[in-house]
């Protein structure tokens, strides 16, 4: 069924339809590739912010070209984040990186930090092109492709801020009640969302912790090998062993270096959008709410006879529709994510376990060859003492 | 080839010995092997010794326990202390069956009384070193306690290593005090302080004046020397490193316990990825435990090593026997050469050294020619006295060069042999740990990959 109810762009070409069917096999059928790369520092008189280079390609027919590259700032990112909320609120919007980390930041624009950010940029541009709904979304169509004057002229228009602003106090005043009427698979899937976001910050926490774990052991045992080398100097007989023991540290070391990097690719982004997640579900299921505490509302004003009731009943009719396309909008999303959350998480927690996997092995290896030279040489002497 | 951590007992090889009798060498290791293997906890080793030097028999000694007890000190106040079992055994030679023969309890103070013993004694061996008294180079986890149970036991392995040590030695293990050590156990300190070694001791400030005051030691002493220097530092400084790399490490696993729990929670309200995480979970958690059983066998690498360390202490005291020494035979030397030059001047009359008697002799007008003979006379009996003097100095320091060089040849094949041991030892543990993480991890993906 098509879900679009709030898009104004409607998928026209056969290429795109079958994408919208086909959940599981986006990537077999895409047809949008995007790339975030080559950040760049710009300094005016007012500000120093950073862009990012987006190429998009491309064989969708509503697109004027096959290849486009624009720059864009990650305001413009909040931006689009905030427009596909409002054209979509109930369907989970991918999250975006932190604005900033407030622990152990130094400089605002320190490299490990931006380099992490264009990641989870890219990750952002990339599940909006992979979700059936969003990848048709207009103003993600601007995004990737308007100029930088296209774009700010294109952002003025739409509702203005002060509507958008008496939108909030409204849906602030009257989520209560949607929570009070919440559908009874929502009261599951609320509960689901507030453990899971629990463990999923316990885990990320923990990953980050392995990860540190790791440098400082890594720093120390950069230390130790070495140490045998000083230590060989001053012995004959036992220079051999002395040597060989440095070099299997080194080797290790080298090892744990692979460990540390295999982490910080596979597991820990994987978390910490996650963890964003956590955020993003809460924000999807307070909006549903709210638009259930809409209709509530007057569903009430009508038993308590506040207004005219034909004017309520039809606008009792119109929520009515409203809040089953939001509700079904949801649940079809849900699935999707949750899919994909299984996907990625164990896709995660498996590539660790080969990073381990492989560092053991590296170890062993080096250790072994090791022992073999030690023996053999052993084996060597006696045979020699015997003649 | 895999081996399992040896013990030190194990490696012990017999004593050369005097033509009394010399044990099979094939006899000998059997017996270690037999008896490695059946004492795993307690270990044993099987040396020889004399008896009163009449008799030889294979004997056996271990320290088998360790208890703490509460006694009055010197200064009558209550104190703790651990007292520990030496249990030695006499093997008969035809059956192998062992026969305990003298069992008695000590503390650490008697063993450092017959170590200061040893040391005063045979200044010219490479004393085998005691245990650390207090725990040092401890990371976070190992108590720095006196009392901790597994410094303890640690402690009760260095004893017996000890005691193996100086009953493995060819020259040490004949002392009777030594003996008395192992068998009488009442008495046995009044015993040893009535030998009087105290009074042989050299002080302190004499060896340290003779260090920097000798001109010609033996160079082979000089380089000794530096060389344990060396040893001291560069063992220490590995020994300071290691301690925080297993710190580090006990971390990286550690934290993987966390991992643990919450999957275990998170599996609660996940139904197709429940069970895998639930699973994988438990994978974790043996990750982590794992790591203190790694660690432990790691602590025995590091106290082999701790073990030369202190060795290093025992090389320099040699080393400083020699320049006590030679420096005692310089002075000799010198004294002597300047005695027999006064004899010549008075004979002869010239006045070439500066002298009292000299100066006082030219302000107050010459001596008496019957006065002059006089003291040539005690001056040729002193330079008689000192010349056989000096020549046995010379001989005694000769002959204290050859045995000290001696057992320093000794000391380094042993020393090669027990280091390069222990370091193949520690290679065989890191597989060990290779393995266990290789299975562990293995493990894991699989639960993970159903999930």
């Amino acid at each position: 069924t098509d879900i679009n109810s709030f898009s104004p762009m409607m998928p026209t070409s056969p290429l795109s339809m079958i994408n919208q069917i086909k959940f599981e096999d986006e990537s077999d059928l895409k047809d949008l590739f995007i790339t975030v790369d080559e950040p760049e520092s710009h300094v005016t008189t007012i500000e120093t912010f950073i862009t990012y280079r987006i190429i998009t390609k491309t064989s969708r027919g509503e697109f004027d070209s096959s290849e486009f590259e624009v720059r864009r700032r990650y305001q413009d990112f909040l931006w689009l984040k905030g427009k596909l909320e409002e054209a979509h609120p109930t369907l989970i919007i991918p999250p975006l990186p932190e604005k900033f980390i407030v622990k152990g930041m130094v400089e605002r624009f320190n490299d490990d930090f931006i380099e992490t950010r264009r990641k989870a940029l890219h990750k952002f541009l990339n599940r909006i092109a992979d979700h059936p709904t969003l990848t048709f979304n207009e103003d993600f169509k601007v995004f990737l492709t308007a100029q930088a004057w296209e774009l700010s002229s294109h952002k003025k228009q739409g509702p203005g801020l002060l509507s958008r602003m008496g939108q909030t106090v409204r849906a602030v005043a009257s989520s209560l009640r949607g929570v009070k009427n919440r559908p009874e698979d929502f009261m599951e899937m609320n509960h689901f969302i507030e453990i899971f976001s629990q463990k999923i910050n316990l885990i990320d926490k923990i990953s980050q912790r392995i990860y540190k774990e790791e440098r400082e052991y890594f720093d120390e045992m950069k230390e130790y090998g070495p140490i045998h080398v000083l230590w060989s100097a001053s012995e004959e007989d036992l220079a051999d062993p002395l040597k060989g023991i440095a070099s299997c540290i080194e080797e290790c070391c080298t090892a744990i270096e692979k460990r540390m990097s295999g982490l910080s690719e596979a597991v820990l982004p994987v978390m910490h959008e996650y963890v964003l997640y956590g955020d993003v579900l809460m924000g999807v299921m307070k909006r549903r709410d709210q638009i259930q505490a809409e209709l509530d509302s007057r569903v009430e004003a009508l038993t308590y006879r506040k207004a005219d009731a034909d004017l309520l009943t039809e606008e009792i009719g119109k929520l009515e529709d409203k809040v089953e396309c939001a509700n079904n909008a949801l649940r079809a999303d849900w699935e999707r994510w949750k899919q994909n959350m299984q996907s990625d998480i164990k896709s995660a927690f498996a590539d660790m376990a080969e990073e381990n996997v492989h560092y053991y092995e590296q170890c062993l290896a080096t250790w072994e060859s090791f022992l073999t030279s030690q023996t053999d040489l052993h084996l060597e002497e006696d045979s020699e003492d015997r003649l | 080839m895999e081996q399992a951590p040896p013990d030190p007992e194990r490696q012990l090889q017999p004593a050369s010995l005097e033509p009394l009798g010399r044990p099979d060498d094939d006899d000998l290791e059997a017996a270690v092997s037999e008896e490695a293997e059946g004492a795993q906890e307690e270990g044993s080793g099987v040396d020889t010794m004399t008896e009163n030097n009449f008799s030889l028999k294979k004997i056996e000694i271990s320290v088998s326990e360790a208890e703490k007890r509460t006694g009055r000190n010197a200064v009558n106040m209550q104190e703790t202390y651990t007292a520990y079992l030496i249990e030695t055994r006499s093997v008969e030679h035809a059956d192998g069956q062992s026969v305990l023969t003298d069992s008695l309890w000590r503390r650490y103070s008697e063993f450092e009384l017959l170590r200061n013993y040893l040391l005063v004694c045979y200044p010219h061996i490479v004393v085998p070193p005691l245990p650390e008294k207090r725990a040092e180079f401890v990371w976070h986890k190992l108590s720095a306690d006196n009392m901790d149970p597994d410094f303890v036991e640690r402690r009760r392995i260095g004893l017996e290593n000890f005691l193996l040590r100086v009953a493995s030695h060819p020259i040490l293990c004949r002392d009777k005090i030594f003996y008395l050590f192992l068998t009488q156990e009442g008495n046995w300190k009044e015993t040893v302080n009535e030998t009087g070694f105290q009074l042989k001791a050299d002080s302190r400030l004499k060896a340290l004046n003779a260090t920097f005051r000798v001109k010609n030691p033996d160079k082979r002493f000089t380089e000794l020397k530096h060389y344990s220097d060396e040893l001291q530092s560069v063992v220490s400084h590995l020994l300071r490193v290691r301690a925080r790399v297993a710190d580090r490490l006990y971390g990286v696993y550690k934290v993987h316990g966390n991992y643990g729990r919450v999957f275990s929670e998170w599996s609660a309200i996940e139904k197709e990825m429940g069970d895998g995480l639930q699973s994988a979970g438990h994978h974790m958690d043996v990750y982590a435990s794992s790591i203190d059983d790694i660690l432990e066998d790691e602590e025995h690498y590091a106290d082999q090593l701790k073990e030369y360390l202190f060795y290093a202490e025992a090389l320099r005291a040699v080393c400083r026997k020699h320049e006590l020494m030679q420096y005692d035979l310089e002075t000799a030397a010198q004294d002597l050469a300047s005695k027999k030059q006064q004899c010549e001047e008075l004979a002869t009359g010239t006045v070439r050294t500066f002298s009292l008697k000299g100066m006082t002799t030219k302000l107050f007008g010459q001596e008496a020619p019957e006065q002059r003979e006089a003291r040539i006379k005690v001056l040729e009996e002193q330079i008689s006295e000192g010349e056989q003097q000096l020549k046995s100095k010379n001989t005694e320091g000769r002959e204290f060069v050859k045995n000290a060089w001696a057992d320093i040849e000794r000391f380094k094949e042993q020393k090669n042999r027990d280091l390069k041991e222990a370091l193949i030892s520690y290679a065989v543990m890191q597989i060990s740990m290779c393995r266990k993480g290789i299975q562990v991890w293995t493990n894991a993906k699989e639960c993970f990959s159903k999930m």
